[in-house]
């Protein structure tokens, strides 16, 4: 009887620990995700690299790499990101400020319920139908104001991207402003503040560490925007501070390469990598100040 | 006299920039809620007189009366069924490990670091990365299976951190209770916290896979623009999605395919919208049991 007993807690101590070596596996998938995307990018870049100086890549104005004479400047593709990235951070954080303001400060409980959903339903929409709404609806209407503009522009697709992003910034803004305690409006009330002067000198600073990070996620997110740019911006690389341009994007680069069935091993091939590299370094950059911004300035209340 | 004036001008600014700030919120509500409107009423006018059992039943063609999507629908099927299988209960164990089993050490905090991190990778980076590695080296090719694997490493953190969210919920005296009669550590965490768990697991790990049916980039890495004339068969066979299909016929310069284009979009927000409705319904139903 006891050995029996014996032979059976052993068994279950086997199994306990099988068990959670196997736990630890499914977590540990993280970390060799990680290694894995740093080595798929170093190794094709490396390739790349000894083909193109790292100098050239990182400083120059040109990106032909499609045609001869063949130019690697990653510069032109950097820019249109950035380009697109402000157009799309100068409607969306206004509008997903003020979004955020009036669901937490203004509209009633029972308004704010249903309103919430809608804009998630917005949050979910898939990005390839943001860059059809882009092609066929906002470019046709900006062309009405500009005639001149050309069909693939930066401008209707950083519009589109700014609209996508609203509701990201509005829910994690709102998130940060519910948690100012109700205290603090009522201390400002009682010191005769009107609501607006509540709101943008109580509230708003209180709350300021959740909002700047999700603009920092904001821009992360425009970033890698990836269908809407494909669709709407169109393919030539160009230096141009005119967003009635057409233009390029570092995504909107991989994209095009990916479509077509580029033979493994060749320079094009290795190129969506270096850019992909480089478009990874980008984000994480910005991703890791966003982090570092929401751990220094973040006060439970 | 003069003072008088003046502090009653300063009353009068202060209410009148009370409601410049009510107004200025108020336009950024309906800036995002008309957006929504007017982008589903573009894509529905120009997609609805396109959508027929006839759109959903056929293999893309060259005239525009002829296709329809029934092999990227059946791609996206495919693709995103294999998905679920993998990733969901990678997600649950990573999700256990960390929330029962974790020690605190800084192994722990670097898997949580890196899982943050990775969510916030750009989706096309995964498909470079599925390119790479599962295409390539792994030499799985073009397949439905590596489309698979590269949406699995892709939506996992985003399970991680909703399953992580359930865990948390389940009260701990449930735990102790079960450790106070005798119970394993593997035990309670089946019995007890997996089985409190599961709807919330369930819904995170549905919506995830709903925002999953959308994503195009990676699989245009993965996949490629192809004609794709059959049904996939199997986890190796050549494959399209419904977003790429639907960018494809984007790009076309007639005015048909931009129809199909619209029709493709009401079909992928139809089952996108399905999706959620299954995952709010599963989370209502558990909600009213808890109570």
């Amino acid at each position: 009887m006891d050995s029996i007993l014996k032979t059976r807690n052993k068994r279950n101590r086997v199994k306990e620990w099988i068990i959670e070596r196997l736990l630890f596996l499914s977590a540990i998938i993280s970390i060799f995700t990680t290694i894995a995307i740093l080595f798929v990018l170093l190794n094709e870049a490396f390739d790349f690299f000894q083909q193109v100086s790292p100098i050239d890549f990182f400083t120059g104005l040109k990106w032909t790499p499609l045609f001869q004479p063949q130019h690697f400047g990653i510069l032109p593709l950097v820019w249109g990101t950035i380009l697109v990235t402000i157009i799309a951070l100068a409607i969306a954080v206004p509008f997903g400020l003020g979004s955020a303001i009036f669901l937490s400060e203004y509209a009633p409980d029972r308004l704010r319920r249903t309103i919430k959903p809608i804009l998630e339903i917005l949050a979910g929409i898939p990005t390839v139908v943001y860059g059809y709404f882009a092609l066929t609806f906002v470019t046709p209407l900006l062309q009405n104001f500009f005639p001149e503009m050309i069909v693939f522009n930066a401008l209707s697709a950083g519009l589109v991207m700014g609209v996508m992003i609203i509701p990201m910034i509005s829910s994690l803004s709102e998130d940060a402003m519910l948690a100012v305690p109700q205290s603090f409006r009522e201390g400002a009330y009682a010191l005769g503040a009107r609501k607006h002067e509540v709101i943008l000198r109580v509230v708003l600073p209180s709350a300021l560490s959740g909002i700047v990070s999700s603009f920092i996620l904001a821009i992360s997110r425009a970033i890698g925007e990836t269908m809407i740019v494909s669709v709407a911006a169109g393919s030539t690389p160009n230096l141009t501070l005119n967003p009635l341009e057409s233009i390029q994007t570092m995504t909107g680069y991989i994209t095009q390469i990916s479509l077509g069935d580029v033979s493994y091993g060749s320079l094009e091939y290795t190129t969506i990598f270096s850019v992909g590299l480089t478009l990874f370094l980008m984000t994480l950059i910005v991703n890791l100040i966003g982090q570092y911004i929401a751990k220094r300035y973040w006060r439970r209340y | 006299m003069l003072l008088k004036i003046f502090k009653k001008n300063r009353e009068g600014i202060r209410r009148i920039n009370d409601s410049i700030l009510y107004a200025l919120s108020l336009i950024g509500i309906i800036i995002g809620l008309l957006s929504l409107v007017v982008l589903l009423y573009d894509s529905f006018s120009d997609g609805l007189p396109w959508l027929s059992f006839q759109f959903l039943t056929s293999f893309p063609s060259r005239f525009p009366e002829q296709a329809g999507l029934l092999a990227a629908l059946a791609g996206r099927v495919l693709v995103i069924g294999l998905t679920a299988l993998i990733s969901f209960p990678l997600g649950i164990g990573a999700a256990l490990y960390l929330e029962e089993y974790a020690p605190k050490n800084w192994l722990t905090s670097f898997i949580q670091l890196n899982i943050s991190n990775l969510a916030g990778v750009p989706s096309i980076v995964y498909g470079i990365l599925g390119l790479g590695l599962f295409v390539r080296a792994l030499e799985l090719g073009r397949s439905i299976l590596a489309g698979a694997l590269t949406m699995t490493l892709l939506i996992l953190p985003v399970i991680i951190i909703a399953s992580r969210e359930a865990i948390r919920s389940v009260p701990n005296a449930y735990r102790e209770g079960a450790y106070a009669l005798g119970a394993s550590q593997w035990q309670v965490t089946r019995k007890i916290v997996l089985s409190q768990a599961f709807p919330g697991m369930l819904t995170g790990t549905i919506l995830s896979l709903s925002r999953a049916i959308g994503e195009s980039a990676p699989m245009i890495a993965i996949a490629a623009l192809v004609y794709v004339r059959f049904v996939p068969s199997g986890p190796l066979d050549r494959f399209t999605v419904l977003p790429i299909q639907i960018f494809n016929w984007m790009s076309l310069p007639q005015d048909e395919f931009r129809g199909l284009a619209a029709a493709g979009i009401i079909v992928l927000l139809a089952v996108i919208l399905g999706m959620n409705s299954i995952a709010i319904y599963i989370r209502n139903r558990y909600q009213k049991r808890m109570k």
